[in-house]
């Protein structure tokens, strides 16, 4: 059934590089979106891999339950969730996905179906995630989701203005259930590391004013946009985004303090601009996201910016977490701050992010692969020495010939 | 809450459209072969709207499996959309009479008898709408498949008998013609993305011709055109023609 060549499954094609586009076939995991069972005392769902976060939250959230760990858009599908060991706001808590995955079906290259759990096929069970869709293709998962009073979220926002300021703020609120900031990656000299840090607790039913009391499930969703076609250039140069942040960054200064926001733009802003990716022109751009250890952050943090800040290259979307303890062989996370960006692609850029990852390397840090279209073989193996027990691993059960990815023949995975 | 049986509920067009009136609070009513299919249907129905599903064992071709379908529905359904069709292989449907016989039992025997019967119901109750799925193929018969289209071209004719029949009364009979659809069905053929409905267009579709009473649907509004134009064809030039 397999093709011998390299096949690997495609979820709703949301990871930025070549993780899901088969060596020589790609199957579409989409269709399959059946719900199988759903036990309400636990929140354990059970469904078919292809169906995406977007659709248990429609169907969950009013019955009062979210998923426990969500990426920065909903259009993943479980599959594709498990497949890259996703992480979301609350790692620094709740660890991601793989934490929530009570088992999943994984249908091997020689035909067999395995039920992997804690208990059963427990290495296979976490190789396979993080494991990018390169030891079977994830048919069916048991998830858990977490239970919440509203769609709506309790978020402070609280401005800093330096680096050092930026990472004390997320020291200071680990007990936050959710945490992020916005950096201004065009910040420079004083100013360097100057963010948005934005806390989120679900709201609780007697926090909800009381005209949204009633119907604390009710979805405000904001107008939702497109973009209809793609400039033949793109719309996100340097001094644009030097402008948007100087604006964001003043604009959320008056916001600081608490609000309530709606469920959707706190977790998903960019999934309520559909196709954003074409701002970007024909050429697209490329996203860089790594993580360094706690330790090395500072410094790695202050080289990484003050080099973007040189290039001018600013990045829109500039992300930096504090993240939580490592779990699993292969998965992307460790204890330390991930550092999120994307960049317009070109000749510029593509040195700019090479020394990035050179950057990343020496302060001991790793790349999350579900957002990786660049890195090298070499590149790979300096960084996270984890792929070539990977390789030996996928070698030695028979999976390296019949499941191949653009990407696992790129890195030698 | 108003009810709709499914028959033929395993075919992806079936799911589709079932998912459509279950989000909108029908009460389903899955009738299919396949038992293992069905109940996973019916779970994920039951699950995501919150409906009452039941399911009903039944292969439209066996007059059997008809009497015992209409005789164990809990009740009687307000709308019936009939999806079941069989395309099967043009060159096996010429060569092999008893494979040709299962795809013009599958595509009109079958469902037109078990419409015909549950007309009759709905005649009883003086309400009710008929949905049928017959084909463009049944339009005009061309060589590449008037086995599957003649049988799809006896549907058409019936439920347009069917329409005409109830034309003044409180049931309502719907035609769709969905041309190329990304099923199982075509998996594997090379169809114009331009003229290639997904399921759910189809099911919206459904969905619409039941809201506003309309009687014959092309779920892509080209192939309308389209058939007018190859219908249009003198026969003697049709004869010639490979299309």
């Amino acid at each position: 059934m397999l093709d011998p060549a390299g096949t690997v499954a495609r979820g709703n094609g949301r990871a930025y590089g070549d993780a899901a586009i088969g060596l020589s076939t790609t199957i579409d995991m989409r269709r399959l979106d059946r719900l199988i069972a759903f036990d309400d005392a636990t929140g354990l769902l059970v469904a078919e891999a292809g169906l995406t976060l977007a659709e248990i939250i429609d169907i969950f959230l009013p019955r009062g339950w979210f998923p426990a760990v969500t990426p920065g858009t909903k259009y993943v599908t479980l599959g594709g969730a498990i497949a890259a060991d996703v992480h979301g706001k609350n790692h620094h808590g709740e660890g991601s996905f793989r934490r929530h995955v009570a088992w999943f079906d994984l249908l091997g290259p020689d035909g067999v179906e395995r039920r992997c759990s804690p208990e059963e096929y427990a290495e296979l069970f976490h190789w396979t995630m993080g494991g990018m869709g390169l030891t079977g293709t994830i048919l069916r998962a048991a998830v858990r989701l977490r239970p919440v009073e509203s769609a709506w979220i309790r978020q402070r926002t609280i401005p800093t203005f330096a680096l050092a300021e930026t990472m004390d703020a997320f020291e200071a609120s680990a007990d936050a259930t959710y945490s992020v900031a916005w950096i201004d990656t065009l910040a420079s000299g004083r100013s360097l590391g100057r963010s948005i840090l934005m806390l989120g607790e679900h709201a609780r039913v007697e926090e909800l004013p009381a005209k949204t009391a009633g119907t604390p499930f009710a979805r405000r969703r904001g107008l939702t946009l497109d973009v209809p076609l793609t400039p033949p250039f793109s719309l996100v140069g340097g001094p644009v985004v030097r402008a948007f942040n100087a604006l964001y960054h003043a604009r959320n200064c008056r916001r600081a303090g608490e609000a309530l926001v709606p469920i959707d733009g706190y977790f998903y802003p960019l999934d309520a601009i559909l196709r954003w990716n074409r701002i970007y022109g024909p050429r697209g751009f490329v996203q860089f996201q790594c993580v360094l250890p706690l330790a090395s952050a500072p410094a790695g943090l202050t080289a990484m910016l003050s080099r973007i800040a040189a290039s001018g290259t600013g990045s829109f979307l500039a992300v930096l977490k504090r993240m939580g303890t490592e779990e699993g062989p292969f998965s992307f996370p460790m204890e330390g701050y991930t550092l999120a960006l994307d960049f317009p692609v070109g000749r510029r850029t593509e040195a700019l992010t090479a020394e990035l990852r050179a950057m990343t390397r020496d302060h001991g840090g790793r790349l999350y692969l579900a957002k990786d279209a660049q890195m090298t073989e070499a590149e790979m193996s300096a960084l996270d020495p984890r792929g070539l027990g990977f390789a030996r691993w996928r070698g030695e059960h028979g999976l390296a010939g019949p499941l191949r990815s653009h990407q696992s023949e790129r890195l030698g995975l | 809450m108003p009810t709709l049986l499914v028959v033929g509920a395993t075919s992806d067009i079936a799911e589709a459209t079932a998912r459509r009136f279950a989000a909108a609070g029908y009460a389903l009513q899955l009738a299919g072969r396949d038992d293992a299919a069905l109940a996973a249907i019916a779970a994920d129905l039951e699950l995501r709207h919150r409906v009452v599903v039941t399911v009903h064992r039944c292969d439209v071709v066996e007059a059997e499996d008809r009497a015992a379908l209409l005789g164990g529905l809990p009740v009687l359904p307000d709308v019936v959309v009939c999806t079941v069709g069989l395309l099967g292989d043009q060159r096996e449907n010429e060569t092999d009479p008893a494979v040709a016989e299962r795809v013009m039992r599958a595509n009109y025997e079958g469902p037109a008898l078990l419409l015909g019967s549950l007309a009759e119901a709905f005649a009883v109750r003086g309400t009710g709408v008929i949905v049928g799925i017959s084909s463009v193929a049944g339009e005009r018969g061309r060589a590449s498949n008037y086995v599957y289209g003649s049988a799809k071209a006896g549907m058409t004719a019936f439920l347009s008998g069917l329409r005409n029949r109830f034309g003044k009364t409180g049931i309502h009979v719907v035609t769709v013609l969905p041309g190329f659809v990304d099923t199982r069905m075509t998996e594997g053929m090379a169809l114009p993305p331009a003229l290639t409905a997904q399921p759910d267009e189809v099911a919206q579709a459904i969905w619409r011709a039941v809201e506003r009473r309309k009687n014959v649907v092309y779920v892509r509004p080209l192939w309308r055109w389209i058939m007018a134009i190859i219908r249009a064809i003198p026969e003697g030039l049709f004869k010639k023609l490979s299309i």
